[in-house]
Order: structure tokens, then C-alpha cells, then sequence
């Protein structure tokens, strides 16, 4: 298993650390690079900025809900910044943080020299900010961007929407294949490009799992580009496809769109697990509990991730029997999940643990992560949906699995590797602060939406009855915490860039695997020759 | 402040059991269903508390005794098969216990056979439609909240946003079924007293049925995203008991031919400019207003203005105006307004389109002139 890039089988001998391939200085470094570790840092700074900007929207939101009645903005702005909001998170700082996370640590960790394909991986790096530049942009067209929620339900996003829709559909199509080229990459890396010796049950579960997350994503990205584009033919060229008028179905939408969707929040997930099962074993100094049935649960969960996508779709009237077969599946996710966390406490179990920045954000990742899960199971009671359904009891739900679960592993990951990225360790003492301000404001802003999801408050309202506006205020104030505790992190990574005690080679006592093997920081070309596996 | 801040201890340290007697968990509504949710709904949530209980104690021991300050030492254990089966089947088996309950209630939901009553709701943005099947009783339900208060102007009343000109009046102990469907865009119908929610939408019939146990007023709201005042059109049922059911039946026909005379009476008279403007302003605040604003500007982009707009300016174009308000645009937000408004509204409304604002035509549009207007095209 032994397959080298062909550039590489040119050139053999000119791959020691030399100084005829650093990098070209300025803009051009970043703009022609085909290195994997240029790419990563391009990733994960795009997500960081993404991050800020949909969360500068959610503060708006939050803003709003302040108190009952209209305030600040009014309610076609305000669905425009759930939309954007929704969008700019899912596409825009989470994703991409994952595929900057794959692209500095996979190579690494199997002994690569480089992504299987580097050219495509710079391109599918830099349509990105043109997709979002586009999205952006639409907010400021006559009439707004788009404000039919990021799930687009035809017919608000055909008929009822405004001409911004053409861009919005444009915008995911560049996302789409952005995502489709990024998880081409991470397969032919790994099915190719692992060092001798590195089998299959070898591989850290941060691979596992993004090569099953990537085959998740080379399966729905289509689905979801197919989707926007019968959007755009039913709006602008007199399809019907979602029209029952012509003879089309609106809820025909739905069940194309969560095809796609479902899968997608376990592509937002897949890869958490696999940090998660990292940094746990690392400061625990002991090995991760069972390896073998963490990478079974994960392919169950992806397939499984198939079966379930009409859980969102409960109330839209389908026949007694899918209601049925779909809760049944949806149920059934939650054993390989329980897996999961039982793993890691099992892991934690007799270890010999230090509580580190990057385990204290994996602790709270297990614990609320599982928050998330429990609400996710109650969801999948379908007569109790009726009552859940479009309601912030589900805003609750999937920002702890997004929030407290995908972010809050991308700042784990953030933090467990930046001594490896910078080759300085970052201000641990800052590290906690933004740890315990984000872990006590989060809290703080998405537990009590769950009782006013129950106390009946539907999601994407502008004002509210009264009765909701006393836990409204305490969710905002969380909210606004949560925002700024955020601006902590920045100075973090800042403050590591710039200097810092110097990182040894394997920073972190328990740590495990090939990228704790070479230098920090990790030099521009690394494992040029493979490294053997034993 | 302060006061949230004990808001929120109370919620952080209230035992479920507590929270059940305060407005932070689902209602238990008023029908057999809604109590068998929300039983469902307290089951599900202590077996996730109860997993929660056991899961969080071993990791916090953990954390807590397995420290390597403590001096703990790593433990070298990294697999048991007989653990890891235990994990997966005992939860499989706590899954098929809960999944009993669920099939039994969702299969009962969802048997809307054998109904008393039927009622047809339809969806538009932004309000409700009833039609109740063989009484001949139809009528919209909007938002009556000022909109002095959502502005901020007035004090907020005690149902602020959950309050409507027309509730939907239901008799007890009948069990009633609903017909959804939407003229426009998805909505979705949501009563949680009676935990029935369901989606409107366009060009298809969903049913959803409700048996009521006691009278009083329920409140709700369009739970699925429909634009732009989706967060303004709620639900308001109001049970009553048969006999109350029966008098209001009796008196709404009555009502319904007292409006049809007087829409008769209507045809042959001819309003002033004032009495017009007067009437056109407050059917155009009730019905147009949330599309084409207040002030008659629109939102560009999405909803067009008035204010100065040819059609509502040009006298060549007055066939149009009428025809476009009450023939609606097909495939576009604005609706048909013929069954929605009387001839004599739909003429204020027009006048008033053609005269606020600084349009100032002139043009003054007669009950008489609309019902010409739909004989010609009956033509
Ligand atoms: C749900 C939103 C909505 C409501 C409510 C609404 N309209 Fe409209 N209206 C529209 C839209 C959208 C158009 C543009 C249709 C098109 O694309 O031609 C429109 C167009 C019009 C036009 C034609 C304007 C032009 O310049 O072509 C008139 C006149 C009009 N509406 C009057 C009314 C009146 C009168 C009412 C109330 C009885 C009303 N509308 C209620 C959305 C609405
Ligand atoms: C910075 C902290 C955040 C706050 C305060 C926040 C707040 C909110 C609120 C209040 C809503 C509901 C709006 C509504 O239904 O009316 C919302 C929606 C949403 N949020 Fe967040 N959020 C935050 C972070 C995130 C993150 C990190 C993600 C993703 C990883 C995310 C994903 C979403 C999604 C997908 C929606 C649904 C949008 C829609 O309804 O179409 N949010 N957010
Ligand atoms: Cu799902
Ligand atoms: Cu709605």
C-alpha cells in the first residue's frame, strides 16, 4: 500500500526539509498553494471568520427576542438572518472547519506526504469564499436575501421567494461541489496513501471517521444540488416540480431535501467523534475503550443515517405505517451513539487524568453532546413530536449537538493541535477562561429554550406572547455571553501565532500517533518518506 | 435582573416533578390523546434523566477520583466483549419498551374515522379559514392584537399575539375532524391543548381529528414557517358545550343572512368619498397592510408599493386594479380577495388604494362597479 502522488515519484531525492520548496512569500503563497497544511490554516481561518459573522446574525436574533414586540429589526429581516444564519453555521463554519481539520491531520496521522490531490484541493479551498461573498451579497439586494429558513420549503422558497433566490441556489451549488471535491480528496488520500504498515484497524479514529463522513458527503451533496436545482426551475422556469398545480408536491420537497439533510447532520458530527476519541484517551493516558466497536458504530450510524430522514417530516400527513418505520429507525441510531459515549467514559474510567483546555472541551462535549442526544430520542417519539415539532424544544436540541457537540469539538481539536500547528503552546490560563465562560454561557442560552419550546413557543418568530418573555431574556443574555466569550478565543490562537513557550514534539503526555512524531511546529513538507507502522 | 437570575437557579435546581405544576412543560391539554403525549413525553424524559443519572455519575466519579493528581495510575484495560454487548442490548431493550406506548398512541392519532363534525382549515398567509361541512358557515380568523403593541405604542394585552376576530368554536365531547390544506405556502395548523399539529399544505388535504374533554378557550399558533407574518397568525379555539354549540350555529346562519342582505342592499348604494375612505382604510390595515404596509410603500423586491404605483394612479387602468384585488395574481403572494372581502369592502378598499397616500385620483369605486366588473368576465 504504497502509492506516492506522481509528483513526488519524479522528484524522489528533493523532498528532505529544503529550503528550494518554503513557500513564496505574500498573497501568491496563499493563493496558488497546494499544501496541505497551507490549506488547513486557510480552512480553519474561513470557518473562524464565518463563525464570527453567523454569530454576529445570531445576536441579532437574540437582540430581537429581547422582549416581546418589534424592536430592531422587522420580521423579513429577521427570517433573513435565521436563514443566513443557519446557512453561514452549517456551510460556513462547521464544514469547513472539519475539511481544515482533515486537510492538516491526515496526511499526518497516516504518514502522508501531502492531500492524494493537491490541485483540487487548493480549488476546492477557494470557490468557498466566493459562495459565501455570493450569499452575503443577497442581503443586500432589493427585498433581502433569502428568509425561507435554511431547509428552503418550496413553495416559500419557489413561488413566494424573491429574485435573491437565484443567488442562494448558486451559492450552495459552489458550496456543494466545494464539499464533493474536499471529500474526494480525503478518500483517495486514505484508501491510497497510508504508510506501510498503517491497516485499516490501525488507522486513528479521526480517519475512520472522516472517511465515512466523506462517503456520507459524496452521497448527499448531489441530492441537495439536485434539489436547489428544481427550486430554480420551478421559480424562474416554469417547472413544477413542488406545485401541485402542475402536478408536482411541495411535500415531494421535504423528503428530497431531508434525504440530503439528515446524512448532513452526521457529516456535522461524524468527525467530532473522532476528535473526541483522541483527546479523551490522551489525557485519560490510556487507551481509547473499545476501538473496534467505535468504528462499527460509526459505519451503523452513517448507514443508518439513510433510513431516518422523514423524522423531520412527522406532521406533514404521511400514512400511519412510514410514521412508524421511521421512528423505529430514528430509535434505533441511538444504540451506536450510546456506544459511543459509553467508549469514552469507559476510556475515562482507572485513567490518569489532567483536565488540559482540549479534555475540558471534550468533558463538556460528552456531557452535553448527550444532552442533545436525549432530547434527539425524545424527538423520535413521534406523538410527542406533534408536540415538539417547529417548536424551540428542536432549536434546543440541535444547537447542543451543534454547538456543544460540533463546535465545541472543532475548539477541543483547536486547541489540542495548535501546538503542533504554531509550534508554541497556547496561554492556558486563557484557555480555561474561554473554556468556562463559553461552557456557563452555552448553557445558559440553550437550556431554557427547551422549556419554552415545550411552554409552546414556535422556532422562526419574530415576537412572542408574553408568558415567553422572562426565559427569552435569560436566553439572550446567554446568548450575548456566549458571543463575546468567543472573542476569547480569538486572542488565543492570535497570541499562539505569535509566540508562546516553545511546543515540544509530543506536547501532550498521552497523546498517540504519527503527527506527534515530527517537530512542531510540523515542517512545510513532512513524511516525504514514509514512516514505517509496526 | 435579579430576578431572572432566580428564574434561572429555579430552573437549573427544580426536579422535574416541580416543573410539571409550572408553564415550562407540555401541557396536558384537554383531550384523551394530549394526555396520552404528554405521558409519553414525561415516560421518555425520566428514562433519559434515569440513563443521564447513571452515565454522568460514573464519568464524574471518574473524573473526580481517577485524577492524575490524586496520584491515579492507568488503568491498562482496553476492550470487554461481555461489557460492550451488555451496552448495546440493554439499551436496544429499554428502546422497545418505549417504542409499545408510542405505536399505540400514534396508531390511535392518527384514526380519524367515525368523526361527528368536520371542519376545513386552510391556511393563507397570514391567516386561518374555517368552513364547517354542511352548515354552510365559513369565515377567516386573523390576528387581533393592535398593532399598536407589537409596536411598542401600548401596553401588551394579557393574549398579546394569541388573540383573533373570530375564534373557531368547537362543541364538547365530539369528535371532530379537520380537513388542512393551504392556498398558499406550507402552514401547520397547532392547538397543543389538544397536541394536534399538523401541516396545511397547497393543493393536498391532510386530516388530523380532536375529541375536546372541557369547555374553554385554546390557543395556538402556525408552528411551520409561511413568510413573512408567520409569527403573526395565530389559532383560537373556543370549546362549548352542545347546546352553546347548537345556539351559536343558529346564530352565525343568522348573522350570515343579515351580510348577505345587507352586501344585497349595498349593491345599489352609493357611498361618499368619506364614508369610503373611512371604511377602505380599515379593511386595508385588516387585510393589506402586512404585504403592502401601512404607508403604502411595499417592501421593494418583495411586495410592491401603491403609493404612486400606475395601477392604482392611471384612471385607464382602473379595470385592472379591480381586477388584480379581486382575482388576485395567480403564482404570485397576492391573493384573491373576492371571497375574502364584500363587493362594498372591496370597493372602499380600491377607493382608498386610489386616494391615500397622495395617490389622490379621484377615483371613487362603487359596490355596484365590482359586482360589474365579475359579470363582464363572467362573460
Ligand atoms: C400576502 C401578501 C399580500 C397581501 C395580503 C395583499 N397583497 Fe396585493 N400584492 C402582493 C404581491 C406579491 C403583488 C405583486 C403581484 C405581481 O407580481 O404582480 C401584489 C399586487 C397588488 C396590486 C397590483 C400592484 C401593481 O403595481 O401591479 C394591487 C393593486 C394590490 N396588490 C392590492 C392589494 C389589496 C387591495 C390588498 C388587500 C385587500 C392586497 N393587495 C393584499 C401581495 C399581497
Ligand atoms: C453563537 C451562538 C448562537 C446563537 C445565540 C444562536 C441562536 C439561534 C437562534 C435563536 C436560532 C433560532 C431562530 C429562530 O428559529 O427563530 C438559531 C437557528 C439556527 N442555528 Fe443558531 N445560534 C448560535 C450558534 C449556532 C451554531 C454554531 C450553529 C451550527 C453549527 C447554529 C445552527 C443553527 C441552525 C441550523 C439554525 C436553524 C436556522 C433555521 O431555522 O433555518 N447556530 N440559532
Ligand atoms: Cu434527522
Ligand atoms: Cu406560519
Amino acid at each position: 500500500m504504497k502509492t506516492l502522488t506522481p509528483e513526488i515519484d519524479s522528484q524522489p531525492e528533493a523532498h528532505q526539509e529544503h529550503d528550494h520548496h518554503q513557500p513564496p512569500k505574500g498573497i501568491m503563497r496563499w493563493l496558488l498553494t497546494t499544501n496541505h497544511k497551507d490549506i488547513g490554516s486557510l480552512y480553519l481561518w474561513f470557518s473562524l471568520i464565518m463563525f464570527f459573522i453567523g454569530g454576529a446574525m445570531a445576536m441579532v436574533i437574540r437582540a430581537e427576542l429581547f422582549q416581546p414586540g418589534l424592536q430592531l429589526v422587522d420580521p423579513n429581516f429577521f427570517n433573513q438572518m435565521t436563514t443566513v444564519h443557519g446557512l453561514i453555521m452549517v456551510f460556513g463554519a462547521v464544514m469547513p472547519a472539519f475539511t481544515g481539520l482533515a486537510n492538516w491531520l491526515i496526511p499526518m496521522m497516516i504518514g502522508a506526504p501531502d492531500m492524494a490531490l493537491p490541485r483540487m484541493n487548493n480549488w476546492s479551498f477557494w470557490i468557498l469564499p466566493f459562495a459565501f461573498l455570493i450569499l452575503l451579497g443577497s442581503l443586500f439586494m432589493e427585498g433581502g436575501g433569502p428568509s425561507f429558513g435554511w431547509t428552503f420549503y418550496a413553495p416559500l422558497s419557489t413561488t413566494y421567494s424573491n429574485d435573491s433566490t437565484a443567488l442562494f441556489v448558486f451559492s450552495v451549488h459552489i458550496m456543494g461541489i466545494s464539499s464533493i471535491m474536499g471529500a474526494i480528496n480525503v478518500i483517495v488520500t486514505i484508501v491510497n496513501m497510508r504508510a506501510p504498515g498503517m491497516t485499516w484497524m490501525k488507522l486513528p479514529l479521526f480517519v475512520w471517521t472522516w472517511l465515512i463522513t466523506a462517503f456520507l458527503l459524496i452521497a448527499v451533496m448531489p441530492v441537495l444540488a439536485g434539489v436547489v436545482t428544481m427550486v430554480l426551475t420551478d421559480k424562474f422556469f416554469g417547472t413544477s416540480f413542488f406545485d401541485a398545480a402542475g402536478g408536482g408536491d411541495p411535500v415531494m420537497f421535504q423528503h428530497i431535501f431531508w434525504f440530503f439533510g439528515h446524512p448532513e447532520v452526521y457529516i456535522m458530527i461524524l468527525p467530532s467523534f473522532g476528535i473526541i476519541s483522541a483527546i479523551v484517551p490522551a489525557f485519560s493516558r490510556k487507551k481509547l475503550f473499545g476501538y473496534s466497536s467505535m468504528v462499527y458504530a460509526t459505519a451503523s450510524i452513517a448507514i443508518l443515517s439513510f433510513l431516518v430522514w422523514a423524522h423531520h417530516m412527522f406532521t406533514t400527513g404521511m400514512p400511519v405505517f412510514a410514521e412508524l418505520f421511521f421512528m423505529y429507525c430514528t430509535m434505533l441510531i441511538a444504540v451506536p451513539t450510546g456506544v459511543k459515549v459509553f467508549n469514552w467514559v469507559a476510556t475515562l474510567w482507572r485513567g490518569s487524568i489532567t483536565f488540559e483546555t482540549p479534555m475540558l472541551f471534550a468533558i463538556a462535549f460528552i456531557i452535553l453532546f448527550t444532552i442533545g442526544g436525549f432530547s434527539g430520542l425524545m424527538l423520535a417519539i413521534t406523538p410527542a413530536d406533534f408536540q415538539y415539532h417547529d417548536t424551540y424544544f428542536v432549536v434546543a436540541h440541535f444547537h447542543y449537538v451543534l454547538v456543544t457537540g460540533a463546535i465545541f469539538s472543532i475548539m477541543a481539536a483547536a486547541y489540542y493541535w495548535l501546538p503542533k500547528w504554531t509550534g508554541h503552546m497556547y496561554d492556558e490560563r486563557l484557555g480555561k477562561l474561554h473554556f468556562w465562560c463559553s461552557v456557563i454561557s452555552v448553557n445558559v442560552l440553550f437550556f431554557p429554550m427547551h422549556f419554552l419550546g415545550l411552554a409552546g413557543m414556535p422556532r422562526r418568530i419574530p415576537d412572542y406572547a408574553v408568558q415567553f418573555a422572562d426565559i427569552n431574556q435569560i436566553v439572550s443574555i446567554g446568548g450575548f455571553a456566549f458571543g463575546l466569550s468567543q472573542l476569547i478565543f480569538l486572542a488565543v490562537v492570535l497570541k499562539c501565532i505569535k509566540g508562546g513557550e516553545k511546543a515540544p514534539a509530543k506536547p501532550w503526555e498521552g497523546a498517540e500517533g504519527l503527527e506527534w512524531t515530527i517537530p512542531s511546529p510540523a515542517p512545510y513538507h513532512s513524511f516525504s518518506t514514509p514512516p514505517e507502522v509496526k | 435582573m435579579i430576578r431572572n437570575l432566580f428564574i434561572l437557579l429555579a430552573l437549573i435546581i427544580t426536579p422535574a416533578s416541580l416543573a410539571e405544576e409550572m408553564p415550562l412543560n407540555m401541557t396536558r391539554g384537554v383531550t384523551d390523546i394530549s394526555e396520552r403525549v404528554y405521558d409519553l413525553h414525561m415516560t421518555i424524559l425520566y428514562i433519559c434523566c434515569a440513563i443521564g443519572v447513571v452515565v454522568f455519575a460514573v464519568m464524574i466519579y471518574s473524573l473526580i477520583y481517577h485524577r492524575k493528581s490524586k496520584g491515579a495510575e492507568a488503568a491498562n484495560f482496553h476492550e470487554s466483549t461481555k461489557v460492550e454487548v451488555a451496552w448495546t442490548v440493554i439499551p436496544f431493550i429499554i428502546l422497545i419498551l418505549m417504542a409499545i406506548p408510542a405505536t399505540k398512541t400514534l396508531i390511535a392519532m392518527e384514526d380519524p374515522t367515525n368523526a361527528d363534525i368536520t371542519i376545513q382549515v386552510t391556511g393563507s398567509q397570514w391567516k386561518w379559514h374555517y368552513r364547517y361541512f354542511d352548515q354552510d358557515i365559513e369565515f377567516y380568523s386573523l390576528l387581533s392584537t393592535p398593532r399598536a403593541q407589537i409596536e411598542n405604542q401600548q401596553a401588551k394585552g394579557p393574549h398579546y399575539l394569541l388573540e383573533v376576530d373570530k375564534p373557531l368554536v368547537l362543541p364538547i365531547n365530539k369528535k371532530i375532524r379537520f380537513l388542512m390544506t393551504s392556498d398558499d405556502v406550507i402552514h401547520s395548523w397547532w392547538v397543543p391543548a389538544f397536541a394536534v399539529k399538523k401541516d396545511a399544505n397547497p393543493g393536498f388535504i391532510n386530516e388530523a381529528w380532536t375529541k375536546i374533554d372541557k369547555p374553554g378557550t385554546y390557543r395556538g399558533q402556525c408552528a411551520e414557517l409561511c413568510g413573512k407574518d408567520h409569527g403573526f397568525m395565530p389559532i383560537v379555539v373556543k370549546a362549548v358545550s352542545e347546546q352553546e354549540y347548537e345556539a351559536w350555529l343558529s346564530a352565525q346562519k343568522q348573522t350570515a343572512e343579515a351580510e348577505k342582505a345587507q352586501a344585497q342592499a349595498a349593491l345599489s348604494q352609493t357611498l361618499s368619498m368619506e364614508q369610503l375612505m373611512t371604511e377602505g382604510e380599515a379593511v386595508y390595515l385588516a387585510s393589506c397592510a402586512a404585504c403592502h404596509q401601512p404607508n403604502g410603500m411595499g417592501l421593494p423586491g418583495v411586495f410592491p408599493a401603491l403609493k404612486d404605483s400606475a395601477v392604482a394612479t392611471q384612471t385607464d387602468m382602473l379595470n385592472q386594479h379591480l381586477d388584480v384585488v379581486i382575482n388576485g395574481k395567480a403564482g404570485t403572494a397576492m391573493q384573491a380577495f373576492a371571497k375574502q372581502l364584500t363587493a362594498q369592502q372591496l370597493a372602499a378598499v380600491i377607493t382608498y388604494e386610489r386616494n391615500a397616500w397622495g395617490n389622490d385620483t379621484g377615483d371613487m369605486v362603487q359596490a355596484a362597479d365590482i359586482n360589474n366588473h365579475a359579470k363582464q368576465e363572467a362573460k
